[in-house]
């Protein structure tokens, strides 16, 4: 039997953390809950969870000094996954309500879905829904036919096109377009659903309200990064 | 149009799975982690329960049912009935739940929602709104259907929605455990009215019923009881393990009073109104179905 890999997860007053932490242990790893910045800096994997809104979520961790944890965390190439708020976080600044900064892990931006009711009113600000992820337009046909663009990643397993369940009203727009690993549409939105840089991962849906498919996510992330 | 979400609704009273008409009548069908479990595994989007009694008599003794549901299910659980309070809240999210619906509280103390809405994320407050026809209106009931609040259930929507709710539950009492169908001009009408989406409830009992919500009545998630607890019984029931639960039997037959009932209401599981959705051009999930 292999060891139980440790998975931290932070604590900031955001989001549903239990949930977070019964897929960790379905998946087959250990999980500890806290808002302890030395314990943050030296996890062997660390989850920022969280819902709600992206300016309280970034004063939150700073009032706690746990965006430094964060950092010092990262410098240990040790893998580090954000979900949800916890994606949109790391990227380096929000429109929602006003512009605020993030830890800017990753460049570029969060801002609000376009107008998707163009097509009607039954595309509804917040996506609440189960939506598929695909490889990103950019990967070229060819070079998918060789091997899966997602194999030794956080998705490695999951067929473009699984589903996942997605509860936002804001997206994130990565400067760089490889740092895209996967994308979803809703509306006339085709959005960067799953994001990645080195150490770095976030995925904007749930993985942990996500049956089958988000174990694979969980499974990955303690097992395969 | 976007992936419609399919949510089979528990109604829970003590430790049982329960289905009445018009939200009263209860009647025993068994564990309500039974049929929770089988949903799950055939692909439902998301799960409700509601305990059926919690707002008459003050009590709230869902939290060991959630607790095990959110152990091993792993599928959005909505948990209403009897929330109060931000501690009830709170204690119903500790124990596993994704979301809450607020009805009788909401409509008593309308500033829980925003309190709610501020303290968990919008997210997670869904407000449940019981719909009765009179005369020409269409008015918002609480306690189960019992009490009229008076308030007119348009109205009352914008309102729940200006104070954050992030979806809407949406139940038509005269239709309710009929199986006549969604009450597709209600569901239109708030469907239509307001920003978030709206989860249509009660009198689905055929095929055509879960078409027509979504393309006339606007729906943006379909949930139903009936329809899936007698397909539950008719398929997963070992009899002779429910002797004492009574109801179980006469339900399996179609026997008694409730033969004009299940005339009405054709037993589907998940998998059946998944296809007939995908068959109708309606997009649903339609992977991670084990």
């Amino acid at each position: 039997m292999k060891a139980q890999p440790n998975a931290t997860i932070i604590d900031y007053g955001r989001g549903n953390l239990f949930s977070i932490e019964r897929a960790v242990r379905h998946a087959g790893g250990k999980a500890e809950i806290t808002d302890d910045p030395a314990r943050i800096a030296s996890a062997d994997r660390l989850i920022l969870p969280g819902v709600g809104a992206f300016g309280e979520g970034i004063s939150k961790l700073k009032e706690k000094g746990i965006d430094e944890a964060i950092y010092q965390f990262v410098q240990t190439a040790r893998p580090f996954f954000g979900i949800c708020l916890g994606m949109q976080l790391i990227f380096n600044e929000s429109h929602e309500f006003g512009l605020h900064q993030g830890l800017g892990l990753i460049k570029g931006k969060v801002i609000r879905f376009q107008d998707p009711r163009k097509e009607g009113p039954h595309f509804k600000i917040p996506h609440i829904e189960w939506s598929k992820i695909e490889f990103p337009e950019s990967i070229k046909a060819s070079n998918i036919a060789d091997s899966s663009p997602w194999q030794g990643t956080i998705l490695q397993g999951l067929n473009s096109g699984s589903y996942f369940y997605f509860v936002h009203s804001f997206i994130c727009v990565p400067d760089d377009i490889e740092s895209a690993l996967a994308e979803s549409t809703y509306g006339e939105d085709r959005f960067c659903s799953v994001v990645h840089k080195d150490n770095i991962w976030g995925c904007q849906f749930h993985p942990e309200r996500s049956g089958s498919n988000g174990f694979s996510i969980y499974q990955n992330f303690l097992f395969n990064l | 149009m976007p992936n419609i979400r399919v949510i089979p609704r528990l109604d829970i009273k003590g430790p049982n799975l329960v289905k009445g008409i018009h939200l009263e009548g209860l009647r025993v069908l068994g564990k309500p982690w039974d049929f929770a479990y089988k949903y799950y595994q055939d692909g439902a989007d998301e799960l409700i329960y509601i305990d059926a009694v919690a707002s008459l008599y003050g009590r709230n003794n869902l939290l060991d049912i959630v607790r095990k549901t959110a152990a091993e299910i792993f599928v959005p659980l909505t948990v209403g009935g009897g929330v109060r309070s931000l501690e009830d809240i709170r204690q119903l999210l500790r124990a596993g739940a994704d979301k809450v619906a607020i009805n009788t509280a909401a409509i008593h103390h309308p500033e829980l929602i925003r309190e709610s809405a501020r303290e968990f994320g919008s997210q997670c407050i869904v407000v449940s709104i019981q719909a009765k026809r009179i005369e020409k209106d269409y008015l918002a009931f609480t306690d189960n259907a019992r009490e009229n609040s008076g308030k007119d259930v348009y109205d009352w929507t914008k309102k729940v929605v200006e104070l954050g709710a992030g979806e809407i539950l949406l139940t038509s009492i005269d239709r309710e455990g009929t199986g006549q169908g969604y009450d597709l001009e209600l569901i239109q009408k708030v469907a239509e009215a307001v920003p978030v989406p709206v989860i249509a409830h009660g009198g689905c009992g055929k095929p055509e019923h879960l078409k027509e919500v979504i393309q006339k009545g606007k729906a943006d998630a379909i949930c139903a009881a009936s329809v899936f607890h007698y397909h539950y019984l008719e398929h997963e029931i070992d009899p002779s393990q429910y002797s004492d639960e009574g109801n179980i039997e006469f339900m399996r037959k179609r026997r008694g009073s409730l033969t004009f009932m299940t005339d009405r209401i054709v037993p589907m599981g998940i998998k059946d109104i998944k296809k007939i959705l995908l068959e109708s051009g309606i997009e649903c999930r339609d992977d991670g179905v084990s």
